[in-house]
């Protein structure tokens, strides 16, 4: 559904013409590799400046998304525009595209500045000019004076700001990300992040992310798309993704959840009323317009927006803790809940209190502190 | 603590075996060796007298001289050509699909199955039938069969390890595919072309069994001048002269590794 829409205004874009054209458009972009459809009718528009994430896990079509804007792969139908010019049969090295590599790619055999003076050569621009900006380009990294290191004098986390300053110091229209982070340490991980997400919206470059890590698909995006094997399911800002799944894949796929058997019992034009056990739950009609009043949904619920009463509160869910799960800033309950969940719910309590007030065996009650709860048909029928 | 008789005894059978097996390897160019400072006029071991004179012979027999530049000559050309030729088809091969594919890779590298007097007497047959005098095309064009196997294996070895991310970032920089070409593939593929240059080289420079059908008085190498010679003469010359060949490859192999680092060369070093 989100595709279609997404489609609509595509084509409605084209007609309105070039007025706040999109830096990077996907109309329609499909790509098989012998009898498998790796990416699907790909409908895609990026703003200038936008901070883009294509989320989902390996094999769903989001590097060979990446490998058709940089021009490594060719489409097999559909067209991709860059800027507003197509550049459907244009060669890499004419899109002016800056990529970063999981591994870096810097050339083993030049110095750092001549890695990031590379694409400046090619350009044809002249010697005082190409040693400015590659200083320039050092100093936006923060790594002045490691010109003339060779790549592998450096550290992982060094190497990866070098390829940045490689990719950026050409201006490019559009930055690529190919999974730039998952070479480095956790906590340098986290800095990285801090750092790139910095100096993208102070140089104000738009940018594809492509990650398989939901964490940081939230933490860096303007907009993230989610991919499964081949498709687009959603595309919408972080909170959107994470608050409003378009369907199943990317409620379980974007964060934890837990899925509770409910029953469809009323449904209006916006809201639709679901029960689970004695409580009642009001979530999205849209994705039940399928079912049909009785029929069984599965409801989807973050374990943060779950919280215990007592067990009598009425309307609420009755279960036993089974597990306690100390994490430092809060405490995951592993609670089971007989008849509407096959695997224990998970309760995330912020603090510490849950240690001591539910202690492994306690009888308690569940009961939904958000409105941010959807549910869709079960699998076998949707 | 104190080992038991059999395995002590297990571990100076191991270390007679692998001393057996080096004297295996190393026996024939010892005797050789010992032969060229023989007296004599005849190949015996152990000698009965000893002298340097087959040395000097070695140097004066004029055919040998003439041979060694021959051969080098010959060489020099022909592992280069190869070279060249070898890497372009292997690059080719390795890069693109095209119809045919593995019939062109399986004709290359045939060299390496058929016998190198079948391709000697091939090229001799062409080359009379063609009317082609048998000059130094000929021989380094043969040569050049014999050897392009080699340079294309050592090419698609370097291929292999030659990650395609970086000539991906190269064209994201803008550079075209020939730049690409030469400012990142030959670059990051030189030592494994180095290595092969070098492998062709000392193949083609001992080669004989081909060369033998297709040079001629004035344009046979060295192995196929000692051939002449040891059909000629009994004397130790040939074993002066191994032990001559022994020592230059030697001081070769040693410069070669203190200038130019031999195991980077040879791909030993994986990194």
């Amino acid at each position: 559904m989100l595709m279609h829409t997404d489609r609509m205004d595509a084509i409605a874009s084209g007609e309105a013409g070039r007025q706040g054209r999109p830096a990077v458009q996907l109309d329609g972009v499909t790509r098989r590799f012998g009898d498998s459809i790796a990416l699907h009718e790909a409908w895609l528009k990026i703003q200038p400046g936008e901070f883009m994430t294509l989320l989902g896990p390996s094999g769903c079509g989001k590097t060979t998304l990446l490998n058709l804007v940089a021009g490594f792969l060719e489409t097999d139908s559909g067209e991709i525009f860059i800027e507003g010019a197509l550049v459907t049969e244009t060669p890499a090295h004419q899109r002016e595209i800056g990529i970063v590599f999981q591994n870096y790619a810097l050339f083993p055999h030049m110095s750092v500045a001549n890695n990031i003076a590379y694409g400046l050569k090619t350009r044809g621009i002249d010697r005082k000019e190409i040693a400015r900006r590659v200083d320039e380009a050092l100093a936006l990294v923060k790594l002045d004076g490691f010109g003339d290191r060779k790549p592998r004098q450096l550290s992982g986390g060094q190497q990866q700001r070098v390829a940045l300053a490689r990719a950026l110091v050409i201006k490019p229209k559009v930055l690529l990300l190919d999974e730039p982070f998952s070479a480095l340490d956790k906590n340098l991980r986290g800095a990285m992040q801090v750092e790139l997400k910095q100096i993208q919206r102070e140089l104000g470059v738009t940018t594809i992310f492509v990650t398989h890590d939901q964490g940081e698909a939230l933490a860096m995006s303007d907009r993230i798309a989610v991919m499964s094997a081949g498709r687009i399911r959603q595309i919408a800002a972080p909170g959107d993704v994470y608050r409003r799944p378009a369907d199943r894949f990317v409620a379980s796929f974007v964060g934890d959840v837990n899925v509770l058997t409910g029953c469809l019992v009323e449904r209006r034009t916006e809201v639709a009323t679901i029960s689970i056990g004695d409580m009642r739950l009001e979530v999205p009609a849209p994705p039940l317009a399928q079912a049909a009043i009785g029929d069984v949904v599965d409801v989807f619920i973050r374990p943060e927006h779950l919280a215990v009463t007592s067990g009598s509160t009425p309307g609420s869910l009755r279960g036993t803790v089974t597990t306690q799960v100390f994490q430092g800033d809060h405490i995951d309950l592993y609670i089971d809940v007989a008849g509407v969940a096959r695997e224990p719910v998970l309760l995330r309590a912020p603090g510490i209190a849950a240690l001591s007030s539910c202690p492994v065996g306690t009888e308690v009650g569940l009961t939904v502190r958000s409105d941010d709860v959807v549910a869709f048909l079960p699998e076998a029928s949707s | 603590m104190k080992r038991s008789p059999a395995v002590m005894a297990l571990r100076w059978s191991g270390r007679v075996l692998v001393a057996a097996i080096l004297l295996f390897v190393l026996l024939p160019g010892i005797v050789v060796a010992v032969t060229a400072f023989n007296d004599r006029a005849i190949l015996a071991f152990p000698p009965q007298a000893w002298s340097l004179r087959w040395f000097w012979r070695a140097f004066s027999y004029s055919d040998f001289g003439r041979g060694f530049w021959n051969g080098l000559t010959v060489t020099l050309w022909a592992s280069s050509i190869a070279l060249v030729v070898g890497a372009a088809f292997a690059i080719a091969i390795h890069r693109y699909t095209f119809v045919l594919k593995s019939v062109l890779e399986g004709i290359l590298l045939s060299p390496l199955i058929i016998p190198h007097y079948t391709i000697g007497l091939g090229v001799l047959i062409l080359a009379s039938q063609t009317g082609a005098g048998r000059g130094f095309p000929l021989v380094i064009l043969t040569h050049v069969l014999l050897v392009l196997p080699f340079v294309m294996r050592s090419t698609f070895i370097s291929l292999e390890n030659l990650d395609s991310r970086l000539e991906l970032a190269a064209a994201s920089l803008g550079a075209t595919p020939g730049r690409i070409l030469l400012t990142v593939t030959i670059p990051l593929l030189l030592p494994g072309l180095l290595s092969g240059w070098l492998f062709a080289a000392i193949l083609s420079f001992n080669e004989f069994t081909a060369t033998l059908f297709v040079s001629s008085q004035a344009t046979q190498t060295l192995p196929v001048a000692m051939y002449n010679y040891v059909r000629e003469f009994a004397d130790p010359t040939l074993a002066a002269l191994s032990v001559i060949y022994i020592a230059v490859t030697a001081l070769l192999l040693s410069l070669a590794n203190a200038f130019l680092g031999l195991e980077k060369i040879l791909n030993v070093d994986a990194h």
